[in-house]
């Protein structure tokens, strides 16, 4: 392992300090919030990849939320029993993907395994990213931005207005995602401290690789088309495939998001797919400081936990409406770069140890 | 045989006739001038051959192989850097990281394989990091490496952009102006290195404006004037040609 990476460790630290507190303290009710801040921050990351580095903005990553949370949800709910003749259905049951059981009225319950969901959800948000990427990402600055939002209104809409998912009630009855034996994600109240170790050991696992990403060949020629594309062209970087990729890299990693808290809050509802949380998603990588991953991350956590522990009340999505506005004007460069009187406020230690550790 | 032959080239920008019916070619180990008053297409050339644009009609034959309109990331594919009249730095990036982006073409680290890190992806990047100090170190600019390359010098970051455009160890250079905003030793300097470069076996196509550097260094000479070529030949011949001296000093 490279010593770069050994800043993580700190955070590991971090990770674990807070369970054992809040464990001490008897208030292990915070970690309900953080472990679904710490899903909210896995979508965050990719989008900070998405933006700050290959600096392509999207208004439209709740839809990849909704695509992996909405399918895993419906997917692992719904009754096939009626459909089990068909030839879909029969195919996914010869392939072990369905799981009978019964209904809390003692009907007969055909779904589909929550693994099985899970891969056709992220495959589907993977596969859309794809298909809408290639025509999309052609566009710059606010056409790309009206086109992911469009996108996003989208799902949006159909997600409110589809019976299968539940229209404005979402889904409810979400079951739990056994990861590993033993290891499930899930509301149970006995599972919590399990689950925030599952939630931040993804949301680690994806700071590693997109950390190793942004510092590769590949994250160099992302940063070399926001630097100058014309110039990353000239040096061989074929922009748009670079583009393409990291669009669907960002939308795996929302769908991956967007699955497991469906999963652990047990449903989802069309809140989760709405503009706002697209909108709220943008301003925490622009407070982050757009190409800094270590921002992207702790604003996601910071700002997702005082909003669902309803710290912002009923004005929630104005202030991401607001801070987005503060930020543009007053810091551009993210908070973790404002500077007081030459201090910085949060003094960004880990980039200058990355620059020397090098 | 000739490494660039550039074929009846034309470019019209509606009625505007930028580069019309230019033919020459290049030499292989040569380097080869294209001069001429502003606005005679040069530019326009440039990009032609780089793949920037398409021409409206005739060819470009890189290794006796047609490419124009070829995207700029498949022709520097096939071995031809450029680097640019107004300095293009990759901003918020070190000297050294830009010169890097250099090596992409010769390296071949995925998506997944860089996320990973995989034993061979760590190889390559510790060979992408040695070429690539090897190269501002060739340039003379080794201390400048973890520098942010838009914070330094001008001159310094034209040698960056050269080690750039060399670490994709390309058989064809197209140099767009690289004496511009230069001092008179700078340029002198520029000159001894492109002679440098050309003696590693690279051929050069440069664009300039600085004569003594054109006439020092260059082993023959386009003269472009309103698209068209109007001359070709030795720096000596084209000193001496009155159709040239008549498109630069009027008659």
């Amino acid at each position: 392992m490279k010593l770069k990476n050994l800043a993580l460790l700190p955070l590991l630290a971090v990770i674990v300090l807070v369970q054992l507190l809040c464990s001490w303290t008897d208030s292990v009710f915070y970690l309900t919030q953080l472990t679904m801040s710490a899903y909210y921050s896995l979508l965050i990351i990719g989008l900070c990849v998405l933006m700050g580095y290959a600096g392509q903005i999207s208004l439209g990553h709740a839809g990849f939320f909704a695509i992996g949370g909405y399918l895993s949800a419906a997917l692992t709910t719904r009754n096939l029993v009626p459909f089990q003749d068909q030839f879909c259905v029969r195919l996914l049951d010869a392939a072990g993907c369905l799981t009978a059981g019964q209904d809390i009225y003692g009907e007969a319950l055909l779904v589909v395994t929550p693994w099985a969901a899970c891969v056709i959800a992220v495959l589907t948000a993977a596969v859309v990213a794809f298909l809408l990427g290639i025509p999309v990402l052609k566009l710059k600055g606010h056409y790309l931005a009206m086109a992911t939002l469009g996108f996003g209104i989208i799902i949006y809409r159909i997600v409110l207005a589809s019976s299968y998912f539940g229209e404005a009630d979402g889904i409810s009855g979400v079951p739990g995602f056994t990861l590993l034996p033993g290891l499930s994600v899930s509301g149970d109240f006995s599972n919590r401290a399990a689950n925030y170790y599952i939630a931040w050991g993804f949301l680690l696992l994806a700071m590693l690789l997109l950390r190793n990403l942004i510092d590769s060949r590949v994250g160099r020629g992302l940063r070399a088309i926001h630097g100058s594309s014309e110039a990353a062209d000239a040096m061989g970087v074929d922009t748009a495939r670079f583009k393409l990729h990291t669009f669907v890299l960002s939308a795996i990693l929302a769908a991956i998001a967007g699955v497991l808290l469906t999963h652990y809050n047990g449903g989802i509802g069309p809140s989760e797919a709405s503009i706002m949380k697209s909108v709220r998603y943008v301003a925490i990588v622009a407070v982050g400081g757009m190409a800094n991953l270590w921002g992207a991350l702790i604003m996601g956590v910071i700002l997702n936990f005082l909003s669902l522990r309803g710290l912002f009340g009923s004005y929630d999505d104005a202030v991401f409406g607001l801070i987005l506005i503060l930020i543009m004007l007053f810091a551009p460069g993210g908070i973790l770069n404002l500077r007081f009187g030459g201090l910085r406020l949060l003094p960004n230690l880990i980039a200058k140890r990355k620059r020397e550790g090098n | 045989m000739a490494l660039l032959r550039i074929n009846q080239l034309g470019k019209h920008f509606g009625g505007l006739h930028a580069v019309s019916d230019v033919s020459f070619s290049l030499k292989e180990g040569a380097i080869k001038a294209v001069i001429g008053p502003n606005g005679a297409g040069k530019t326009t050339l440039f990009n032609l051959i780089s793949g920037v644009l398409s021409p409206t009609s005739g060819e470009v034959l890189f290794h006796g192989k047609a490419i124009q309109g070829f995207k700029p990331y498949r022709i520097a594919g096939l071995g031809v850097a450029r680097t640019f009249q107004n300095i293009k730095m990759f901003a918020g990036m070190t000297a050294l990281e830009n010169v890097m982006v250099g090596r992409h073409v010769r390296s071949g680290a995925g998506f997944v394989a860089s996320m990973l890190r995989t034993p061979a992806c760590r190889r390559e990047e510790v060979a992408i990091r040695r070429k690539s100090m090897e190269l501002l170190d060739f340039l003379g600019i080794a201390d400048c490496a973890e520098i942010e390359a838009t914070s330094l010098a001008f001159g310094q970051q034209r040698a960056v952009e050269l080690a750039r455009a060399l670490a994709l160890e390309p058989t064809l250079l197209l140099l767009d102006e690289p004496a511009a905003g230069l001092n008179i030793y700078e340029t002198a300097e520029v000159g001894r290195l492109i002679t440098r470069i050309r003696d590693l076996g690279v051929t050069v196509l440069l664009v300039e404006h600085d004569m003594s550097l054109v006439m020092e260094i260059s082993d023959e000479i386009v003269v472009l004037s309103f698209g068209q070529k109007i001359a070709e030949g030795l720096p000596t011949e084209i000193q001496r040609n009155p159709e040239v001296i008549k498109v630069y000093l009027g008659e």
